[in-house]
């Protein structure tokens, strides 16, 4: 369970290091045993805290309160509760936002970054990856404060081009898909760029020096040759992004506990999911629109594992 | 020409800086202030270190000492599962890239697809699983879920497999080392950089989830920070008018709220520190061109 973009530069570097240190492993020929006694510790987390639960979810989904196999009765009576289209409209308009920021600004800012390397570079780099460290509630909370007109630096901006005056218009319905994107953007993208940064480092020098010689100017560069090559990371950011956003849980949970009941506690899907269960215990139903998210989620993985190469099964 | 490009490229990017730097300059500064201070002065003004200290004591008497009870539950949470990660996740990598048993494909694949999957789709099955079994409200359904990091596993299972020089390993069991002395004396040691990046990660990754401890944690005096600040939030009568009257005994306004968000991103910034070789090395593997 980790959110952290950087999951496959990390362990890129780590094998690139190793590689680099001259020992690519030699064929196993012995010991089929002898690697399982220091696997053995972490299967039960991994059975207990990663199989087991999207099983019983799933048989949850497809069972009634007695243990009935019921098809997909469950799915269709939290589909057709009144709250469900509103939280799966909000949860992909959200994510269709955030996705558009992130290809646009994210793809944008690391190419512009990547055309004139030097040490301000590497400054922007740092600055856009702070924010990082504020990831959760914290982050909500800046964001909250920074979108009430009576204490936010950007008061002018707020009130002149946006025309909120009060922080109950800042959040108005309306608004929220795109300052939850905003804030996804604020921590997320500085992790990207980084990622993003590194791929653009990856391109041999050569294949920019032969494009300059052939005539191509910056812009030329950047988007037929260098984004091209990076193209594997760009699907990555996307699919997996995609796949967290339908996620979306704490940001609508806190601007619910900050607006006085204006904001539904059942904005996202996620959010309706886990009031199902908590509050109403109809856990069937509850276990059924996991299962819709679940299935967002093991999709979104396995397009990642199998097509864009980024991360290695098996030697 | 060429002038007017770069002076785009710098204007395009400090715009960028500007609003990803100054909310957290915003943060910083707020706590020097009074609430009242907070709407008149100016947003990026400098108030007083005094103020500080006066926020401080507010949020320290918020029901009875309540905040210092989040973040010392949050370091309970996150160190007891990062300890347990490190001691079966680094094995298990190591494990993972030395056999070849039955069964080993399958744990590695599913490792890696648990991994990639949003860490949040997987909170509501172990919050009904969790239910099932009669186990919310207790503090180990935190912990436990916390200390299943399928990232340690294949980061270290990537390392060993790649950069480990079998020619060792040989020595040392043909010198009579157990596999256990083998793995703990030499293959444990090698894998420094490694520990210090999984420790971070699962660190940072347990000290910010919200959704799990939110969803299995039944008190106020259970949740960690993060949570707790939820809670706080909805006793800020700033942002909450209602609760202003209610009778509240300690003021909990928008400068005490501040230092609080500020305050609970301290330990990640101390493990950043402690664990920035590491990571730098990590982070900026491939940003140097060679």
């Amino acid at each position: 369970m980790s959110d952290t973009p950087l999951t496959p530069a990390i362990a890129q570097a780590t094998r690139k290091r190793g590689l680099r240190a001259g020992r690519p492993g030699r064929k196993r020929t012995q010991g089929n045993w002898r690697g399982l006694p220091f696997v053995l510790p972490y299967l039960p987390f991994l059975i207990v805290f990663g199989v087991l639960p999207m099983i019983y979810a799933i048989t949850l989904a497809f069972t009634s309160t007695k243990g009935k196999f019921v098809g997909l009765s469950n799915f269709n009576k939290a589909g057709g509760d009144f709250r469900f289209g509103d939280a799966f409209a909000h949860v992909f308009v959200y994510t269709a936002v955030w996705l558009v920021a992130l290809m646009i600004f994210v793809v944008g800012l690391a190419l512009m970054l990547h055309s004139r390397a030097s040490k301000a570079t590497a400054t922007f780099r740092f600055l856009y990856y702070m924010p990082g460290a504020l990831a959760g509630a914290a982050s909500v909370l800046v964001w909250l404060f920074m979108l009430d007109p009576a204490v936010s630096p950007a008061r002018l901006l707020l009130e002149h081009v946006f025309g909120v005056h009060f922080f109950v218009e800042a959040i108005a319905p309306g608004h929220l898909p795109y300052i939850f994107a905003m804030i996804a953007f604020w921590t997320g993208a500085g992790g990207w760029i980084v990622v993003l940064y590194g791929a653009l480092n990856n391109i041999p020098n050569e294949l920019e020096e032969a494009a300059r010689i052939d005539g191509a100017g910056a812009w030329t560069i950047a988007l037929r040759l260098k984004l091209p090559m990076i193209r594997k990371w760009v699907a990555y950011m996307v699919i997996l992004s995609f796949a967290t956003g339908t996620q979306l849980f704490v940001e609508p949970q806190l601007v619910n506990e900050a607006s006085l009941g204006h904001v539904p506690d059942t904005w996202s899907a996620n959010q309706l999911a886990y009031q199902l269960a908590f509050r109403y215990a109809r856990f069937n139903e509850a276990a059924a629109i996991s299962v819709d998210l679940l299935v967002i989620g093991l999709i979104a993985a396995v397009l990642i594992v199998t097509r864009t190469g980024l991360f290695k099964k098996d030697d | 020409m060429r002038l007017t490009s770069r002076g785009l490229w710098y204007l395009i990017l400090v715009v960028f800086a500007l609003f990803f730097v100054v909310p957290i300059l915003w943060l910083v500064l707020a706590p020097t202030k009074v609430d009242h201070a907070l709407v008149t002065s100016n947003p990026l003004a400098f108030g007083s270190f005094h103020n500080v200290v006066k926020a401080w004591d507010h949020l320290d008497s918020y029901s009875s000492h309540l905040y210092r009870r989040w973040i010392e539950n949050s370091l309970l949470y996150a160190v007891s599962a990062t300890a347990i990660v490190i001691a079966t996740a680094i094995p298990a990598g190591y494990g993972l890239a030395l056999g070849t048993f039955r069964g080993r494909k399958v744990v590695l694949t599913l490792t890696l697809i648990v991994m990639i999957m949003p860490a949040a789709a997987l909170v509501l099955p172990i919050f009904l699983e969790l239910n099932a079994l009669k186990l919310i409200g207790n503090v180990l359904s935190v912990i436990l879920p916390f200390a299943f990091y399928p990232f340690g596993v294949y980061i270290a299972y990537i390392y060993y497999s790649t950069s480990m020089p079998r020619d060792v390993l040989d020595a040392a069991r043909i010198d009579g080392c157990s596999e256990w002395a083998t793995f703990r004396h030499i293959s444990l040691p090698l894998a420094k950089p490694v520990v210090a990046l999984v420790l971070f990660f699962s660190f940072v990754a347990d000290w910010n989830n919200f959704f799990l401890p939110f969803a299995v944690l039944g008190t106020s005096k259970q949740y960690p920070i993060q949570v707790g600040l939820s809670d706080l939030l909805s006793s800020t009568p700033s942002f909450n008018p209602a609760v202003g009257g209610g009778g509240q005994t300690v003021p909990i306004f928008r400068p005490e709220l501040a230092l609080a968000t500020l305050l609970a991103v301290v330990p990640v910034l101390i493990v950043f520190v402690f664990s920035q070789r590491a990571l730098v090395r990590g982070l900026l593997g491939g940003s140097v061109k060679q």
